[in-house]
C-alpha cells in the first residue's frame, strides 16, 4: 500500500563494533513483495525491527511512502509485523489477538468479524478461534500471528519467518494463498525465510543477505542466472553451484582441479577478461547435461561417482580430470556409477568470478 | 491404577503432616478461648469451658490480671499493623514494580548496581541502620510518625516487589508489548494493558509476601515510635505483665493479628493461580 525505501541503513548493536546490518538499500515497490533471504545471524530480524521501529538506526534512511520514518514511534509507522517468536497474548482468545488491532481503530464488530473469518479461513485456523494461545501447537501460534499482521490495512507488513513451524504440504497450500491475497490487496510486503523455494514462490524480488551486507536484491531468474557474487552464486540453488578456481586461456577457460592441474577446458569469448588471474569458474549442476550430444556445449569426458535419485531427479557426481562435479539428471538419463560418460556444459551456463572480490565479472562465454 | 494400600499410606501420611503443622495453629485457637487457668492446669486438658474473656478484654482495652486491671490498647496496635503494612507495600508497589519493569526491560549504566544495592538492604542487620536512624528521625521530626516508619519499611518491602516482579517482567516477552506498539498504542499503554496484566501473578505474589514481611516486622517500630504508632508484634510485649505472663490474651491476640494476613492471602489467591495457568506460553 506504500513503498517502503531503505537507503544505505546499518546497526551496530550496543558496543559491538561490528555492523549487524550493513549499509543496507532496498528500494521496494508500491505493492511489491521481497523475500529477506540469508543464513542464521545475517541480520533479517535486524533489518525488520528498524523497519518498525523497535531499533534505531545507526546510521542511513528508512521511508514509508515518501515519510522518513527514523524517528517516528513504531505506533505511527503504520506496519504490520508477524513476529518470528508469534508474540500472542495468552490471556486473550485467538479471535481477540487477530482482531486486536482493528479494535484500536474503531472498526464496527461486523466489518472486524469478516475479515477476522476471512483470514482465518484463508490460514485454515477457523476452528481455533475461540481457543487461548497456550493451548496452541507451534504451527497453530505461527499462523494466529500471521493472521494478525494480515487482518490489518497496514503501509508495509514485515513477515518474520512465518512457516517456519509448518509442514510442507499446508505451507505449499498457504503459500499460493497468501500470496494472491497479498496481491489482491496491493499489499508492500518483506518476507523473511531461509526457504529459497518459498522465497521464490513468493516473492517478486530477493534480496540475499550475508553478515550484515546485502548481497544482491533481484529477481529470482537474477539470482539463479546472474548471481552478483560467489555468495550468491553458491547460497542460491540445490544442489549448489559448482565453483572451481580456474584461469583464462586464449580461447576461453580452464578449470583447474585440487591439484592446480588444468581439469578440463571450456571454449568461448571472455573477451571482457584481461588481467584477471585469480578467477573462480561457476557451472549450475542443473545445467549440466549428463550423456552428452547438446549442440554449442562444451562436451567432456567424466566419470560416475555416485547417484542419488531423489524421487523426481537425480543428482549425479562426476569426476571430471579431478574435478569433483554435482549434476542433476532425470531417471533415463542416469549412468551407472563407475563408467565413463560424456557431459555437456552449455556456455551459457559457466559464471566467473573474481576470486578476491567473489564478484561476478561474466555470466555465459 | 493406585492400590487402595497405596491411598491409606497416602492418606495417613498427609493427616500425620498436617496434624504436624496445624497443631500449633489449632493449640493456639483453643488457648484463645481458655482461662489462665485451665492453660496452666497440668496436665493439659482439651476439656475447657471456653471463654470470650479474652477477646473482650483485648477489644476493649481492660486487661485483668491477678495483680488488677491493666490498660492495653491492642485494638490501636491492630489498627497500626494494618496502616503501616498497607501503606508501606502500596509505596512499594507504587515504586517498585516501575522501577522493576525497567530493570527488566532496559540496560542502563549502573542498573544491575542499583537493583543489587537495593537487594543488598536485606543483608544488613536492622539494628546498624535504626540506631543511626533514630538520632536523624529526632532530629528531623520523624521519629514516632507513620510517614517516618513506612519509609522505613520501604527497606523491607521494596526490595521484595522489586525482585520477585522483576523476574516476572523478564518473563514477558518483549515482542509481545512491541506487538502491541505496531498496533498504534504508546509506551505507557502497552506497559499499563500489557506488561502489568502478564506480571500480576509476580505483583499479586510480591505485594503479599512483602505484606507479610511488614506485618511480622517488630524492631523498627521499637526503636523509631512510640505505641501510639506500634504494630501488634510490639504491642504483644505488654502482655508480659509483672504478675506474669497472659497466655490467654497472647493467644487471643494472636488470631486478631492474623486475620487481615489470611484475607489479604485469600484475596491474592486468585492472582496466583492465574499465575500458574499462564505460565504455558510456548514460542
Ligand atoms: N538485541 C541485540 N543485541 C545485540 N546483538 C544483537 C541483537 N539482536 C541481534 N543481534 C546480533 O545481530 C546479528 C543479526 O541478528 P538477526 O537477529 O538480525 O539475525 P537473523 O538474520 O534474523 O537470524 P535468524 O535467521 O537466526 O533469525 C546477530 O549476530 C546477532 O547476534
Ligand atoms: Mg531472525
Amino acid at each position: 500500500m506504500s513503498t517502503l525505501i531503505l537507503d544505505d541503513v546499518s546497526k551496530i548493536y550496543g558496543k559491538d563494533t561490528r555492523r549487524s546490518v550493513d549499509g543496507v538499500s532496498m528500494s521496494i515497490k508500491d505493492g511489491e513483495i521481497i523475500a529477506l533471504l540469508g543464513s542464521s545471524g545475517c541480520g533479517k530480524t535486524s533489518t525488520l525491527r528498524m523497519i518498525a521501529g523497535f531499533e534505531d538506526v545507526t546510521s542511513g534512511t528508512i521511508r514509508i511512502g515518501d515519510k522518513v520514518v527514523n524517528d517516528l514511534k513504531p505506533s505511527e509507522r503504520d506496519v504490520a509485523m508477524a513476529f518470528e517468536g508469534y508474540a500472542l497474548y495468552p490471556p486473550l482468545r485467538v479471535r481477540e489477538n487477530i482482531a486486536f488491532s482493528l479494535l484500536k481503530n474503531r472498526t464496527p464488530r461486523a466489518e472486524i468479524d469478516k475479515r477476522v473469518g476471512a483470514v482465518s479461513d484463508m490460514l485454515e485456523i477457523g476452528p481455533l478461534l475461540d481457543k487461548y494461545p497456550p493451548s496452541l501447537s507451534g504451527g497453530q501460534q505461527q499462523r494466529v500471528s500471521l493472521a494478525r499482521a494480515m487482518v490489518r490495512n497496514a503501509s508495509a507488513f514485515l513477515l518474520d519467518e512465518p512457516m517456519s513451524q509448518l509442514e510442507p504440504q499446508l505451507r505449499a497450500l498457504l503459500r499460493a494463498r497468501i500470496k494472491d491475497h497479498m496481491t489482491a490487496h496491493r499489499m508492500t510486503t518483506v518476507i523473511v525465510t531461509h526457504d529459497q523455494t518459498e522465497a521464490i514462490a513468493l516473492s517478486d524480488r530477493v534480496a540475499v543477505m550475508d553478515k550484515g551486507l546485502l548481497q544482491q536484491f533481484g529477481t529470482p531468474d537474477d539470482l539463479r542466472e546472474r548471481p552478483a557474487n560467489l555468495f550468491v552464486a553458491s547460497f542460491i540453488g540445490e544442489p549448489p553451484m559448482n565453483i572451481f578456481p580456474g584461469a583464462r586461456t586464449e580461447n576461453g577457460v580452464v578449470v583447474l582441479n585440487e591439484r592446480g592441474e588444468a581439469a578440463f577446458g571450456i571454449a568461448g569469448a571472455t573477451g571482457g577478461l584481461s588481467a584477471h588471474d585469480g578467477l573462480h569458474v561457476g557451472i549450475r549442476p542443473h545445467r549440466i547435461h549428463v550423456g552428452g550430444g547438446v549442440p554449442g556445449a562444451e562436451t567432456v569426458q567424466g566419470e560416475v561417482l555416485s547417484s542419488h535419485w531423489l524421487g523426481d531427479h537425480s543428482h549425479i557426481g562426476l569426476s571430471v580430470g579431478g574435478c569433483f562435479l554435482i549434476a542433476v539428471g532425470d531417471r533415463d538419463a542416469t549412468p551407472p556409477a563407475g563408467s565413463v560418460v560424456p557431459v555437456s556444459i552449455p556456455r551459457d551456463a559457466v559464471h566467473l568470478f573474481d576470486s578476491a572480490s567473489g564478484a561476478a565479472i561474466q555470466h555465459g562465454l | 491404577m493406585q492400590s487402595p494400600a497405596f491411598r491409606v499410606v497416602r492418606a495417613l501420611l498427609l493427616l500425620l503432616i498436617g496434624i504436624f503443622f496445624l497443631f500449633p495453629i489449632v493449640w493456639v485457637l483453643l488457648m484463645s478461648f481458655m482461662t489462665n487457668v485451665d492453660i496452666l492446669r497440668s496436665p493439659p486438658s482439651p476439656f475447657f469451658v471456653p471463654t470470650l474473656r479474652n477477646y473482650v478484654a483485648l477489644i476493649s482495652g481492660h486487661l485483668s490480671t491477678s495483680s488488677g486491671e491493666v490498660q492495653i490498647d491492642y485494638m490501636h496496635n491492630l489498627l497500626n499493623s494494618v496502616i503501616l503494612s498497607t501503606c508501606s507495600v502500596i509505596v512499594s508497589l507504587i515504586l517498585g514494580v516501575p522501577a522493576a519493569y525497567a530493570f527488566a526491560r532496559f540496560k542502563f549504566r549502573g542498573g544491575e548496581d542499583m537493583a543489587f544495592t537495593l537487594l543488598s538492604f536485606r543483608f544488613a542487620p536492622p539494628l546498624l541502620v535504626l540506631l543511626p536512624l533514630l538520632g536523624y528521625f529526632q532530629a528531623i521530626g520523624l521519629y514516632d510518625t507513620y510517614f517516618g516508619l513506612i519509609w522505613v519499611y520501604q527497606l523491607i518491602t521494596l526490595p521484595l516487589v522489586l525482585w520477585i516482579t522483576r523476574g516476572y517482567f523478564e518473563d514477558v516477552s518483549e515482542d509481545l508489548e512491541l506487538a502491541y506498539r505496531l498496533d498504534g498504542h504508546s509506551w505507557l499503554s502497552t506497559f499499563f494493558r500489557i506488561s502489568i496484566p502478564l506480571a500480576r501473578p509476580g505483583i499479586a505474589a510480591a505485594g503479599l509476601l512483602s505484606f507479610i514481611f511488614a506485618w511480622n516486622n517488630f524492631i523498627f517500630a521499637l526503636i523509631l515510635g512510640s505505641s501510639s504508632v506500634q504494630p501488634v508484634t510490639v504491642g504483644a510485649l505488654a502482655f508480659i505483665t509483672a504478675s506474669g505472663i497472659e497466655y490467654g490474651q497472647i493467644a487471643a491476640a494472636l488470631v486478631l493479628s492474623v486475620i487481615p494476613t489470611l484475607i489479604l492471602a485469600i484475596f491474592t489467591q486468585r492472582y496466583l493461580v492465574e499465575g500458574l495457568s499462564l505460565g504455558a506460553i510456548k514460542g
